[in-house]
């Protein structure tokens, strides 16, 4: 039998429903797995008993004819999203050993439509980070290598464990969540699929939340094909979630093959960054020919408020993270550090409790909302945000159907190379500068592996879409996956 | 603009985050680094700009004005540090 982990999750769907192996044969191979690859540090806990628990309790509805659209798939869960009875943290020590007593809506959705959940994976503290370097259980290892060097690089983040474990073949897909970029740049980072949805299409219910307005779930996953199937059973309209719309959810595998024929596809001016590297302009234009190749007409647009999209995030994120954050107070749940009186309680427990990324976003966000900053911050930077979405607005009213965008302006790089004492963090978050603007806009964005730079490390392209257009996202990224190709890290671990 | 000590100290108490006298001017260079960074938001003009409250556009849905949860006291104390019966526990706030 060939190795159960190297199937992509449509392949595995065939081999389930053919009875070629068994949800808990695919489910073994998977933790075992998990075990050899410890030293990536993608998982902050394995659920091994539970996994097996689930298959076989899948297998024998799979036996019945009663298996779901995921029956007996095996995925990763973002440590962000809270699993009932099994430890949920977000990767901040505030949250300790903080166990739910409820079911994330996302999460529900896949165990109801048959999926297996392998474990834990870890991410940035509060999903706040572009590295998975903030998280309180240390860095994530990319699986990818440069050339000839056995540096450890970063998967990118937040959702660095995500995409560390579904490239290094680990789990089958897995949830992710995006705030400015934490699907879209690991999923670069890895040669791996990831698409933040438009904002409403997933339920926010049972995150924990960092940015409300901005934080979307997604999944990260090994080809087009495996995220459009993922999408279809974590999308949809959730009551519990009043920003959660309530649209039917398309069958998105239907988009993939479809012709694109005719589509639209502008290539912002304002991309075209000074000193962007030419490698990545190559890989660029690349994407734009094969896209071409397969009958799209190219138009160059203009989205002239894109240089403001990050600044204006580095108010929004870190003002709703303030308050959000504002509920970790050492006493309905998680860590809590003694005072004198109850005010030390909550500033001991809070300087403890988060690490040093977050509690500079927490005193921003503090700040940009404070009496007398508010208007020339905060709501400044609101208005921005409609322009940022103006601009797309005017660019979709001329007819263009998708915009195609570097996903990153660079590969993974080092650990410790962008953090530390004394790195300047708006360094770290010029990573995000061609996904944050997809966030400020609502809209939704893909990221698809389109190539190597010359160190051999993967890029990756990003079509950004009209709202809940997810499906020409979908059908575009699969003529750039045909043209590109996948890509496979060599194992080391 | 930039803030100085005093201002730092003072947000770190608005944000009821403990800040040691020895951790102000790092976090003071870091968070005027941020500023600076968003300083430039300053040369976009917004002149009659709404600010976005909904980056979607659509109508809230409402609930049934019904009790549809609740009687869960249990499951909300699980994770508190410090518990008695169905309360929370904290220092004396009242003297």
């Amino acid at each position: 039998m060939t190795d159960l982990t190297s199937l992509t999750l449509a392949e595995a769907r065939k081999g389930l429903a053919d009875k070629t192996f068994t949800s808990l044969e695919l489910t073994d191979a998977h933790l075992s797995a998990i075990e050899k690859a410890r030293v990536l540090n993608a998982f902050v806990m394995e659920t091994p008993d539970r996994a097996r628990d689930m298959a076989k309790a899948v297998d024998e509805k799979i036996a019945k004819g009663e298996g779901g659209p995921l029956a007996g798939i095996p995925l990763g869960i973002k440590d962000l999203f809270a699993t009932k009875g099994v430890r949920t943290t977000a990767c901040s020590k505030i949250l300790g050993n903080f166990v739910p007593t409820y079911e994330s809506t996302i999460t529900s959705q896949l165990w109801r439509d048959g999926a297996v959940m392998l474990g834990k994976l870890n991410n940035d503290e509060f999903a706040m980070g572009s590295a998975n370097e903030t998280s309180c259980f240390g860095p994530v290892a990319n699986p990818w290598r440069r050339d000839g060097s056995n540096t450890t690089l970063v998967p990118g983040g937040s959702s660095g464990g995500s995409a560390s474990a579904v490239a290094a073949l680990l789990c089958m897909g897995a949830t992710a969540t995006d705030t400015g970029g934490s699907i879209r740049q690991p999923a670069a980072f890895t040669a791996t699929v990831g698409i933040k949805p438009t904002y409403g299409r997933c339920s926010r219910w049972g995150i924990v939340a960092f940015a409300s307005s901005l934080d979307q779930a997604g999944p990260i996953a090994r080809s087009v094909r495996d995220s459009a199937m993922l999408l279809r059973s974590m999308a949809g309209h959730d009551p519990k979630d009043t920003t959660s719309v309530d649209i039917p959810v398309p069958d998105y595998e239907a988009a993939i093959g479809k012709s694109v024929k005719g589509k639209r596809i502008g290539i912002p001016k304002e991309y075209r960054l000074d000193g962007m590297p030419a490698e990545i302009e190559k890989l660029w234009s690349e994407g734009a020919a094969w896209l071409k190749a397969a009958g799209a007409e190219l138009v160059e647009v203009s989205l002239p408020h894109t240089k403001y999209a990050l600044p204006a995030y580095y108010i929004v994120a870190p003002a709703e993270a303030s308050s959000n954050l504002a509920r970790y107070d050492g006493v309905r749940y998680g860590l809590r550090e003694q005072g004198k009186n109850i005010h030390e309680l909550y500033e001991n427990t809070r300087a403890e409790g988060f690490g040093a990324e977050v509690r500079r976003r927490v005193m921003i966000g503090t700040y940009v909302l404070s009496a007398g900053y508010y208007d020339a911050y905060y709501l400044r930077a609101q208005k921005v945000r409609t322009l940022i979405k103006k601009d797309f607005e005017d660019c979709f009213a001329k007819g263009v159907d998708a915009i195609l965008t570097p996903a990153t302006p660079s590969a993974a790089f080092g650990i410790g190379e962008k953090s530390g004492e004394d790195a300047d963090p708006v360094e770290m978050y010029l990573n995000d500068i061609f996904t944050v603007t997809v966030n400020m806009a609502g809209l939704p964005g893909i990221a698809v592996p389109a190539g190597k730079d010359a160190q051999g490390l993967p890029l990756g392209l990003q079509l950004i879409g009209r709202p809940f257009d997810e499906e020409t996202l979908f059908s575009l990224g699969e003529v750039i996956e045909q043209a590109a190709g996948r890509f496979t890290p060599a194992r080391w671990w | 603009m930039s803030v100085d000590a005093a201002t730092v100290r003072r947000i770190a108490h608005l944000a009821r985050i403990a800040v040691s006298e020895g951790e102000v001017p790092h976090l003071q260079g870091e968070l005027n680094a941020m500023l600076a960074f968003v300083e430039q938001l300053s040369e976009v003009n917004v002149e009659g700009v709404e600010p976005m409250t909904s980056v979607t556009p659509m109508q809230m849905k409402k609930r049934l004005d019904v009790v549809d949860d609740g009687e869960i006291a249990d499951d909300i104390v699980a994770n508190a540090p410090a518990t008695e019966g169905h309360f929370f526990l904290v220092p004396k706030v009242v003297e």
